[in-house]
């Protein structure tokens, strides 16, 4: 069968950036094609060419034998191309019928043919395995669903090729594997899938082919069914990448931050962290398991100033700091690594040089006084970008124009830039490639080796069993169990991460475990079992 | 992309051709105003030669007509600069011409009031009291923002009319010249006169050597000092400058004051150099066409002065554009509407003009597509 969609030596540039160089590719008809790439390496720039955003300076693409040139979505679109961004383009308001239809309404006479559009849409999902409710509102839907109501938008249009942008980004592990299916029975309908990730096992999992893209060049093709992840990840990055953190035995010291009862409630009022208590020693990490939205994110704004508790006590360094302003903390010797970096972590118009100072700005030497010291400020971004190899044309260029993980690196630099005391890392790693990752993890390591106490929430268990020394899971506001790493399992973290305690007898008040008991291998062994994996 | 090079380029550092995209648009946006305006004289069958002669000649013909012109720039430079301090922080000071007569009101005062000085003291300490003027009315709606959140869009609207009946009470009432026959305060003291630059014939005073000086200033205060730093991070990004330490109450509430000192010394300045009292119909419309002004020189405090000054020459020369075609002065409203339109809408002037967006402005395209 010829090929769906080929395309044939496309280049394109940005003023300083050759985001595609002579990219060439085919899709078969019924193929899962992934692309696997850094954040930078030319992904997005490739599928808003095929998708009609941009045009290619260079080359051709072929779709159905047939030379095309895609101006806009439209066109794209009315070839066959559907595309699925990674952030919704659904109006959240209206029904899903509605979201679907809009821009190719079904009328009868002025009027919104809402019946037969809602069974068009029953159609659609009854043949690809997409169950969507038509007439919900897409507000009242979960993210995983939201994401069905996209395909099926693009189906709807009659879309053959499917362009998936990172579709796991914003799932549960749950949700992802139901895409998998969709995804799967969309294939063997004779669909055309492009399946754009960095998440290495995701790719290997589902992928027929897989396309590893560097630096705007395709760098080669593998067979899923015999590259191993390693292998893959050293195409990504050009270079062989540790996907296990090296870190010795951890030395635990004087307790550094010391949370007691701690109540916090979110922005509408419900209660977020309920009564929570845990310790973090100097030298260790503390890391935080949990689905998100259990309160992980209240608690981490409660400790760093950001948000007031209602009750209960912080103390750091045995100094009470409960509702302290963010200042007085950071000066106190603490480090804060935001869960999203565009709104808390950085100005995104700012200068690198500028964000790689927003906390301290006011200090000698970068003020003298009342006056900011320019030569100082650049200086220091010009050594923190040598020393976390942020790459970035120059210190000048504004931090949104960096790629995720390289303003994520600008974040973690300017955090660690500070003598530390207490660094509280909050999904330190999210959305960002694997050679970022792996940077920032040794990075929090180092830190650790160094004396810092490091609280680290994620969502990501391979990040919490790569770098926690304990761990402990959040579920519904409170610290349902408390273990050392050693003993803690994927299954068995994940049962906790759901609230099933029930089965184990993990110690289920953090705030009477015993540290010693946590922390050393020989006591562990008298520690409760680890939760068993399910059958 | 490639590490950042080793050496580091300085913080002032000026990249000319940045300055000339940012400079295109607005001078294409005068350019297209005054074509369309040229094509709406040309309807009703004026000479439009003789209309933009006589708008230039009234403009810039002559030192007489710069001197006005200038005379004409100097409040919009100050009111520029104020609604420019606000928009650095992420407000909508709609409010300038309230405060410009609250600086007037308070400059007036000091001016006439305040007897004995010699006038180097008189005279900074007239403006310094209309700043205040200004900088009290600013700072009311600054902290009603940060403390309740009540919107400073609304609430300096409301202000304006407040400051605007207060003034005109007071004009004609217990501050009224009784001498005089038309509503007015008495005259301000010579001790607290703006000098005139050019001698007794010409208006042109030392407020528009003060505007150029504060512009800047304020350029320097933005961008060199922490305080800048903050302001600048408070409207950039105000999770930011939470997370970062920064007090977003505070510097509302300093920037509105910043703001409505600037809004204020553009009234004191019209006080103490050009009219010497405050009439009644004072109020110009100065505190809403600086908004405008504002948005010509893209809130750059340096850009306010060309901004400023083109504003004032508008003015300045309908007159004699009137005098020579027999246009109506309210032609020049329609090039100002219409310059703001294609300065608020720079893609009409891309779009015309086939300017290509830079790299910038693309790549800014690709945010949320997972790049």
């Amino acid at each position: 069968m010829p090929p769906v969609l080929e395309v044939r030596n496309i280049t394109k540039r940005f003023p300083g950036v050759l985001a595609n160089d002579q990219v060439s590719f085919t899709l078969e008809p019924g193929e899962i094609h992934a692309f696997l790439g850094e954040n930078g390496a030319g992904k997005s720039t490739l599928m808003n060419i095929l998708y009609g955003l941009y045009q290619p300076d260079e080359g051709e693409i072929i779709i159905n034998g047939e030379q095309v040139a895609l101006h806009s979505p439209l066109d794209a679109i009315s070839r066959g191309l559907g595309m699925v961004h990674q952030h919704f383009m659904l109006i959240p308001t209206v029904t899903v019928a509605e979201n679907v239809m809009l821009g190719k309404e079904i009328t009868r006479g002025p009027l919104l043919d809402r019946a037969t559009a809602s069974k068009r849409i029953r159609d659609l999902s009854e043949q690809y395995g997409l169950a969507i409710p038509p007439d919900a509102l897409v507000e009242d839907l979960p993210v995983g669903v939201q994401q069905r109501v996209e395909i099926v938008k693009a189906l709807y249009r009659g879309a053959d090729i499917l362009i998936l942008d990172e579709p796991t980004a914003v799932l549960t592990p749950q949700e992802a594997e139901d895409l998998f299916k969709v995804i799967f029975s969309l294939r063997d309908q004779g669909k055309a899938i492009i399946f754009i990730s960095h998440k290495l096992k995701e790719v290997r999992r589902i992928a027929d082919r897989i396309t590893v893209l560097r630096r705007g060049r395709v760098v080669g093709s593998a067979d899923p069914q015999t590259a191993t992840e390693a292998q893959l990840a050293t195409m990504m990055v050009g270079r062989e990448v540790v996907l296990k953190v090296e870190k010795g035995q951890a030395h635990p010291g004087q307790v550094v931050l010391s949370v007691q009862y701690l109540t916090v409630i979110d922005d509408r009022g419900t209660l977020a962290v309920d009564q929570l208590s845990l310790e973090v020693f100097a030298g260790e990490v503390l890391g935080i398991a949990g689905v998100q939205g259990n309160g992980q994110s209240e608690l981490v704004e409660a400790i760093t100033g950001l948000r007031s508790a209602i009750s209960g006590s912080v103390r750091l360094l045995g100094k009470e700091v409960t509702n302290t302003a963010s200042r007085v903390l950071y000066e106190a010797g603490m480090g804060h690594i935001p869960e999203d970096r565009h709104r808390h972590g950085m100005v995104t118009s700012y200068s690198i040089a500028d964000n790689m100072v927003l906390s301290t700005y006011y200090n000698d030497p970068f003020a003298k006084g009342w006056v900011l010291n320019s030569a100082a400020i650049n200086t220091n971004a010009a050594t923190l970008v040598e020393k976390f190899d942020v790459r970035t044309p120059s210190i000048e260029t504004p931090a949104g124009k960096l790629s995720g993980g390289n303003q994520q690196k600008v974040v973690v630099a300017r955090e660690f830039s500070r003598p530390l005391k207490l660094l509280i890392a909050a999904q330190p790693t999210r959305g960002i490639d694997v050679g970022s990752i792996e940077f920032i993890h040794k990075g929090i390591v180092r830190q650790r080796d160094e004396g810092t106490g490091v609280l680290l929430v994620s969502a990501e268990l391979d990040e919490i069993l790569a770098l926690a020394d304990r761990i402990a899971v959040m579920f519904k506001g409170k610290i349902i169990a408390m273990l050392p790493a050693v003993q803690a399992t994927r299954e068995g973290l994940g049962l906790l991460m759901a609230g099933v305690t029930n089965q184990q007898s993990v110690t289920p008040a953090p705030d009477d475990l015993d540290f010693a008991i946590a922390a050393s291998p020989d006591a562990g062994a008298n520690a409760p079992e680890p939760p068993q994996a399910p059958v | 992309m490639s590490r950042a090079p080793a050496t580091t380029p300085s913080r002032a550092a000026i990249d000319w051709r940045n300055v000339f995209f940012s400079v295109l648009v607005p001078i294409l946006a005068i350019f297209t105003a005054l074509l369309i305006g040229a094509g709406i004289i040309w309807a009703t069958g004026a000479n439009v030669a003789a209309a933009y002669t006589g708008l230039f000649s009234g403009a810039f013909g002559g030192v007489q007509a710069i001197s006005n012109t200038l005379v004409e720039a100097t409040p919009f430079m100050f009111a520029g600069l104020a609604v420019a301090v606000g928009f650095k922080c992420g407000l909508f000071n709609i409010g300038a011409e309230g405060q410009l007569a609250m600086g007037a009101i308070s400059a007036a005062v000091a001016g006439f009031a305040i007897t004995g000085l010699p006038t180097f003291i008189h005279l900074p300490l007239a403006l310094v009291i209309g700043a205040l003027g200004g900088a009290f009315w600013g700072a009311i709606p600054g902290f009603l923002r940060a403390r309740t959140g009540a919107h400073e869009v609304i609430v300096t609207i409301m202000m304006n009319y407040i400051a605007i009946r207060l003034t005109d009470y007071l004009i004609k009432g217990p501050l009224r010249d009784r001498n005089a026959s038309a509503p007015r305060t008495p005259n301000i003291l010579e001790s607290a006169q703006l000098p005139l630059l050019l001698g007794p014939e010409y208006r042109l005073h030392a407020g528009f050597l003060i505007a150029v000086i504060m512009a800047f200033f304020i350029n320097w205060l933005l961008n060199r000092t922490t305080t800048g730093f903050e302001i600048g991070t408070v409207g950039a990004n105000p999770g930011a400058a939470r997370y970062a330490g920064i007090s977003i109450t505070r510097n509302f509430v300093l920037a509105m004051s910043m703001s409505g000192a600037l809004a204020g010394l553009a009234g004191a300045v019209t006080v103490l150099g050009v009219e010497r009292n405050l009439k009644a119909s004072f109020s110009a419309g100065y505190g809403f066409d600086s908004i405008a002004v504002a948005l010509l020189a893209k809130s750059n405090p340096i850009g306010i002065i060309p901004a400023a000054i083109f504003w004032g020459a508008l003015r300045n020369g309908a007159g004699l554009m009137q005098l020579q075609s027999g246009i109506s002065i309210n032609l020049i409203n329609i090039i100002q509407a219409l310059v703001i339109v294609f300065v608020a809408a720079p893609d009409i002037i891309r779009l015309i003009y086939r300017i290509p967006k830079t790299g910038d402005q693309q790549a800014v395209f690709t945010r949320g597509w997972g790049s």
